[in-house]
């Protein structure tokens, strides 16, 4: 039986370079690498030298805070970089592929057969464990904890993003396994979600509460979700894995091996043909778009519009990422950009400009601020975009301020960065509420923990 | 095009980062970005946004307002000029209204814009917008005669202590167009109000007399004006107030850009009919008689179409701008009639209503955090 869950506050913009459901495979880079940062509040500890062998699979580092959590390769090679900043800080690790990966073997396994702490042991000891994220904090689930229940979100709604059900359609089989797997690490429930509006491949998918999702962006956020389902209070703890994370964990009990393989959408205004490819996390970023883009002054953004990382040709894709979109850059002026009305083929939520008349229209949405940033002034606009039960001015400004007691009142522990994406996107004073809500929950992780 | 972007980016350079005139680059780019929308990228967060700015909403607001202030100019001359004369030339009154009115907004926008851009470079941060509606407002709220001199210490006090000493643009607690009134109504009291002022010339030719309606009714007089020209506005009056109609057609371009909030704007006018019409059921006196007539006259309507539904001064909240409008409406009403010495009620009660409006959003977002804590307390029973 499934459960609707339904939402109206929340904005689907339409953008130009859907991606086509045909998937093709990338040649092989050279070059893969994986970056600490990518793992918010992770510090790692190396384990490998530069210089040394790797297999796909082998760890490279783990968390200096929670030991049993390691980090590992996907691909076999050697390790040909270490790239350190400021006080000797990890950026990059940069791995020299095979021409053929050889993986660690860790031996085929039955989930259903094994109890909840062998789960456990096996995908600490396989590298999958950084795919299991905690909310609240939005970071890399803590290995001693056992969460209230695992959320899935098999939708993913933001503009352009990769479509689940493209994604896995030939991987049930590893996506199921995933699913048996995970559901040993919680008392609680599985809950996964999907789209509403379509026949979900995921409706045989058996050991889940299964809801159906309606409604706009961001009604594919699991935080979202989690809300509507079975909302975080504090002290807490529920864990997300994402839906092709799911099936590289099934994979992993099927196989025996870490196949850090993904299908990712490359899209975007900027890419000539949209479309899926399958490729590895950490595979370098000029080998997913060369030859594919349609000009040159473009953003490479790893991830959706609205919580992607800026990443260069130079750059790699992230370890989360399923989406790699690719649209123009906005550094041009505008003359008189700034009067109402003005420029109809810039998107606005705002009936200050025409776009609210054609509510059809797809959008080539560049990367200019339209503005500056100024002081807030304008009500209301944040709540429209806004479907958590949550008042995401007056948090803002609490977490502006510090004030944790406020924040835990108003509801730190429900958000996440993405769930301030909108607001990033359509408050006129051009706030950075993604990166306040981050810095708040890193203040709370400090703080209350 | 180009070569005029050249031209500025020239102008701009020695204003640059690390440049000599760097803290000066906040009144440079205030002017640079009413020509162009600058060149800036995302650089966090996301990385797309929407095509709205503070330039475009203020914008928005301030030609909301002008078809009351073209009405206002022309009704300042009209006012004076047809207790003179038989016939009024439509030019005639427009230009006669105009040379009092433009210097006025000149002023305003002069010493207004001056201390914004002071507290800009001094503050290093660039200079907001929400002075293009306040600096155009403050004249339109005036009397036609007020002197310069006076409407310059208004705008000055309504910045300075109204705004910028509660941290600026965003920070402050009671709308500074009201607060330039207030100064002036307090500190000025016979330049604001009696039966002198309203019309121009009054005070200095015998002929004219410059009473309002309400002035009028709280002496016990006729209002001597029909229902129409109160809509239409052809009475005496601060200079932009007059017109329910133009106003009106404000209130509509603010509520369909969404620039106003609906919400204040509808329950303000409703809690102005309620107290009215219960005032009306008493009936005491000749202000309580005038009932619905209320709506029509004296600032009310400008003052919840442009004064309530200024968002940082206003309630914040949804739930909360229902009942900070109403009770403006509400408010506005009452304190016409109980204290006819105030007969504009409605600029006194915006700014009790601009104290209270952040206890009203306190009490709304506290039904929320009730909420959530009532959440933790079912769950600890269950387990």
């Amino acid at each position: 039986m499934s459960k609707d869950i339904r939402i109206k506050k929340g904005l689907d913009l339409k953008l130009v370079g859907e991606a086509q459901p045909k998937v093709d495979a990338i040649s092989r880079s050279q070059v893969y690498s994986i970056k600490p940062s990518d793992f918010h509040k992770v510090t790692p500890k190396l384990v490998l030298k530069e210089g040394a062998e790797v297999k796909a699979g082998e760890a490279i580092f783990y968390s200096k805070d929670d030991e049993a959590v390691k980090f590992v390769s996907p691909v076999s090679g050697k390790i040909v970089e270490i790239k350190r900043g400021d006080k000797r800080v990890i950026l990059e690790i940069r791995i020299q592929a095979d021409a053929q990966d050889s993986y660690v073997e860790h031996g085929k396994k039955n989930p259903n057969e094994m109890s909840g702490d062998q789960v456990k042991a096996h995908l600490l000891a396989s590298g999958c464990w950084p795919f299991i994220k905690q909310r609240p904090y939005d970071v890399v689930a803590n290995s001693s904890d056992s969460p209230k229940a695992i959320f899935i979100s098999a939708y993913s709604s933001a503009p352009l993003s990769a479509d689940v059900e493209v994604a896995l359609k030939d991987k049930l089989t590893q996506f199921q396994a995933g699913i048996d797997a995970l559901s040993k690490l919680t008392q609680g429930k599985v809950h996964l979600s999907v789209n509403g509006k379509v026949n979900s491949i995921f409706s045989s998918v058996s050991g889940v509460q299964l809801h159906k999702v309606f409604g706009p962006h961001p009604s594919g956020n699991v935080g979202v979700q989690i809300s509507k389902i079975d909302p975080i209070n504090a002290g807490e703890r529920v864990w997300i894995v994402a839906p092709q994370d799911v099936a590289i964990i099934g994979d992993l009990f099927l196989t025996g091996k870490f196949d850090a393989t993904k299908v990712i959408a490359l899209t975007g205004s900027e890419v000539a043909n949209p479309q899926y490819y399958s490729v590895k996390f950490g595979a370098q970023m000029k080998d997913v778009v060369s030859g594919k883009l349609s000009s040159d002054n473009v953003r490479i953004i790893s991830g959706d519009v609205f919580t992607g990382d800026k990443v260069s040709k130079d750059g790699n894709l992230g370890f989360y990422s399923n989406t790699v979109t690719v649209i123009p850059e906005g550094n041009q002026y505008r003359m008189f950009g700034w009067l109402p009305f003005a420029g109809a083929n810039k998107h606005s939520m705002q009936r200050t400009a025409l776009s609210w008349l054609m509510p059809g229209k797809k959008y080539v949405a560049d990367t200019n601020l339209n503005g500056e940033e100024r002081a807030l002034v304008v009500t209301g606009e944040m709540e429209k975009v806004m479907p958590l039960d949550i008042y995401p001015m007056q948090l803002l400004k609490a977490c502006l301020a510090n004030d944790i007691e406020k924040m835990e009142n108003l509801g730190i522990y429900e958000v996440a960065p993405e769930d301030f994406a909108l607001i990033d996107y359509t408050n006129t004073s051009k706030l950075e509420a993604q990166v306040i809500i981050r810095e708040a929950l890193d203040l709370m992780i400090n703080e209350v923990g | 095009m180009k070569f005029l972007r050249d031209k500025i980016d020239q102008i701009k350079k020695p204003f640059g980062k690390g440049e000599k005139l760097e803290k000066f680059a906040p009144a440079v780019n205030a002017l640079d970005t009413f020509l162009y929308v600058p060149n800036h990228t995302t650089k966090h967060g996301a990385h797309i946004r929407d095509a709205v700015d503070l330039k475009r909403t203020m914008i928005t607001v301030v030609l909301a307002l002008v078809p009351a202030l073209i009405f206002g100019t022309w009704n300042a001359g009209y006012q004076s000029l047809s207790q003179i004369q038989e016939v009024v030339p439509f030019m005639d009154a427009l230009i006669h209204g105009a040379w009092k009115v433009l210097p006025m907004i000149a002023v305003s926008y002069g010493v207004g814009l001056g201390i914004e851009f002071y507290f800009a470079i001094v503050r290093g941060h660039e200079v907001n917008e929400g002075y293009l509606v306040t600096g155009l407002l403050i004249p339109m709220i005036m009397p036609i005669d007020l002197p310069l001199w006076m409407l310059a210490l208004s705008v000055i006090f309504a910045v300075i202590i109204g705004k910028e000493a509660f941290g600026g643009t965003g920070m402050n607690i009671l709308n500074p167009a009201l607060t330039a009134r207030a100064f002036a109504f307090f500190a000025y009291p016979t330049y604001m109000s009696g039966d002198k002022i309203w019309v121009s010339d009054a005070s200095t030719t015998d002929a004219i007399s410059g009473e309002t309606i309400l002035g009028k009714l709280a002496a016990g007089q006729e209002a001597g004006y029909d229902m129409w020209s109160m809509f239409a506005g052809t009475i005496p009056g601060s200079i932009s107030e007059t017109s329910v109609l133009w106003i009106l057609v404000g209130a509509v371009i603010l509520v369909i850009t969404g620039v106003g909030s609906w919400r204040i704007i509808v329950s303000g006018f409703l809690g102005a009919a309620v107290m009215a019409f219960l005032f009306e059921l008493w009936g005491a006196n000749t202000l309580m008689d005038f009932g619905m007539l209320h709506l029509l006259v004296g600032g009310l309507a400008f003052g919840i179409v442009f004064m309530a539904t200024d968002p940082v001064s206003a309630a914040q909240t949804n739930r909360g701008k229902w009942i900070y409008g109403f009770l403006i409406g509400f408010f506005s009403i009452m304190i016409r009639v109980f204290n006819p010495a105030y007969p504009e009620g409605v600029m006194l009660a915006i700014l009790l209503l601009n104290v209270f409006a952040p206890t009203i959003d306190h009490y709304v977002v506290e039904a929320n955090v009730k909420r959530r804590k009532k959440r933790v307390a079912k769950q600890l029973k269950t387990a």
